[in-house]
């Protein structure tokens, strides 16, 4: 079962940040505006230059070529970029198995369709289904329902959750919303300039 | 062979042609005026020297010299490649992946060119050496600076599509191998289009040249075809090599896309 650990992980003037997701467990991550949320996955993620290590059950980044990392931490943009003029295009293994589009509310033929067709939102579902197809040990979405309606954010919920258990994925989970992150996440962290601090279950998302 | 001798009329003849367009664009207030003086004021200057540079070179035959003037107009075509070029690679890679491509494709080339086709005696003999060279290097000049135009220019508007597909776990050479293969694309075209429309619509200038010289058409036509082939094989080459580099340069060591490394 893979453990996510981030140690002394520096960008820009930010950090250092220290992390620890267990496996299959979700960690919620808050923060202000342009705190450095997306930075912070990017550099997990070893999309932009850092200091720090970040490690997949022991195994850091560096052990391994940069594209085998990215396969395993799977990370998730908040507004995901589609290059292939057809949807089916960006699915060259098809499907991950239970992860298909009926899951997140979509017909079979989806594959068929042109991606000027989709809505920001079926953007973002099928994003998700894109990522699970390659079966990474470890999840890092950029708010992932930020285009959604209420039923599309509880499908996506209940996937990720689905996927988390079944795998036993870390999940880093980043969100505006804390009553979300209270269904989501078993614990919440608000990320700011110099480091990770505790933060605190928002009150309307109670038990 | 007659050749044909200008008068000082000819010349001022032209000039005013020039200078009637200049007024024209200065008149519609087209940003264009200046550059093209420019450039056709440095054309007249620049043909004039190298008139002279190779009449003195033709007379001593020295391949000490032609080395030099080789030199010279690489280095001057690699700083036109880099200038012609919006957002290029900032510090020595900028300059050194176009002149560095160019001499490797433009160089191998011409001597091929020298020492199997044209054969002249000796081959580095600058009556041939250096108007073929300048062929060589002329063309992959337009093709690099176009080529490397377009990757540095589309990996920066489709920064995000390249760093999805990064984030999926694509290497570098994966991600970027549509921006890539355009680049190469757009870098060819005018040797394709010189090519297509060779003897229908242009009569390339080295067979021109000959034929109003006063050699047999089919002659002129036979070293043309040679000439032509061998030149868009050249450029072909430099740019590959041009855009490969320069894509290797564009990413780092882990596999990320380093757009920094551009200026701005």
């Amino acid at each position: 079962m893979p453990r996510l650990s981030v140690a002394a992980l520096t960008f820009l003037t930010h950090g250092p940040y220290d992390l620890t997701v267990e496996a299959g467990e979700c960690v919620g991550l808050m923060g202000l505006s342009g705190a450095g949320k997306s930075l912070f996955l990017r550099a997990v993620a070893d999309l932009d230059p850092h200091g720090g290590t970040a490690a997949l059950d022991g195994v850091p980044a560096e052990a391994m070529p940069a594209p085998a990392w990215r396969r395993k931490v799977g990370l998730m943009p908040a507004t995901p970029v589609w290059w292939h003029p057809r949807v089916g295009d960006h699915f060259p293994a098809g499907f991950a198995q239970g992860y298909t589009p009926e899951a997140v509310a979509l017909p079979e033929e989806v594959t068929n369709w042109p991606v000027g067709r989709l809505s920001a939102g079926e953007r973002q579902r099928l994003a998700l289904l894109r990522l699970l197809a390659r079966r990474p040990a470890c999840l890092l979405l950029d708010e992932p329902t930020a285009n959604l309606d209420r039923r599309g954010t509880a499908r996506v919920e209940a996937l990720v959750a689905r996927y988390r258990e079944a795998t036993g994925a870390p999940v880093v989970w980043v969100a505006h919303d804390p009553a979300q992150l209270g269904r989501v996440a078993s614990r919440i962290l608000t990320l700011e300039a110099a480091g990770l601090a505790p933060g605190e279950l928002a009150a309307e998302a109670g038990p | 062979m007659t050749l044909i001798h200008l008068t000082g009329w000819d010349v001022l003849l032209a000039t005013a042609l020039l200078l009637l367009l200049a007024g024209i664009t200065l008149r519609l207030q087209l940003t264009v005026t200046r550059p093209l003086v420019v450039a056709a004021l440095r054309m007249g200057v620049q043909l004039l020297l190298i008139a002279y540079v190779l009449e003195g070179l033709f007379a001593s035959n020295n391949p000490a010299l032609v080395a030099l003037l080789a030199a010279v107009m690489l280095a001057v075509a690699g700083r036109e490649a880099l200038v012609r070029q919006r957002r290029r690679l900032s510090g020595f890679w900028g300059y050194g992946v176009g002149t560095g491509a160019m001499f490797v494709a433009s160089f191998g080339v011409t001597l091929l060119v020298l020492t199997a086709l044209v054969s002249p005696e000796p081959w580095y003999g600058p009556r041939f050496a250096v108007p073929i060279l300048g062929l060589m290097l002329g063309n992959t000049m337009s093709a690099v600076a176009l080529g490397l135009n377009h990757l540095f220019t589309t990996a920066s508007a489709q920064r995000e599509q390249i760093e999805q597909r990064l984030a999926l776990g694509e290497p570098y050479a994966q991600a970027v191998a549509d921006i890539r293969a355009e680049s190469v694309h757009t870098g060819l075209i005018p040797v394709m289009n010189g090519m297509a429309a060779a003897g229908l619509v242009s009569l390339p200038g080295i067979m021109t040249g000959q034929i109003l010289a006063g050699a047999p058409p089919v002659e002129a036509v036979k070293y043309q075809i040679v000439l032509m082939l061998c030149l868009a094989a050249g450029t072909g080459l430099g740019l590959l090599v041009a855009v490969w580099s320069a894509c290797r340069r564009l990413f780092d060591e882990r596999d990320r896309l380093r757009l920094d490394r551009l200026t701005p």
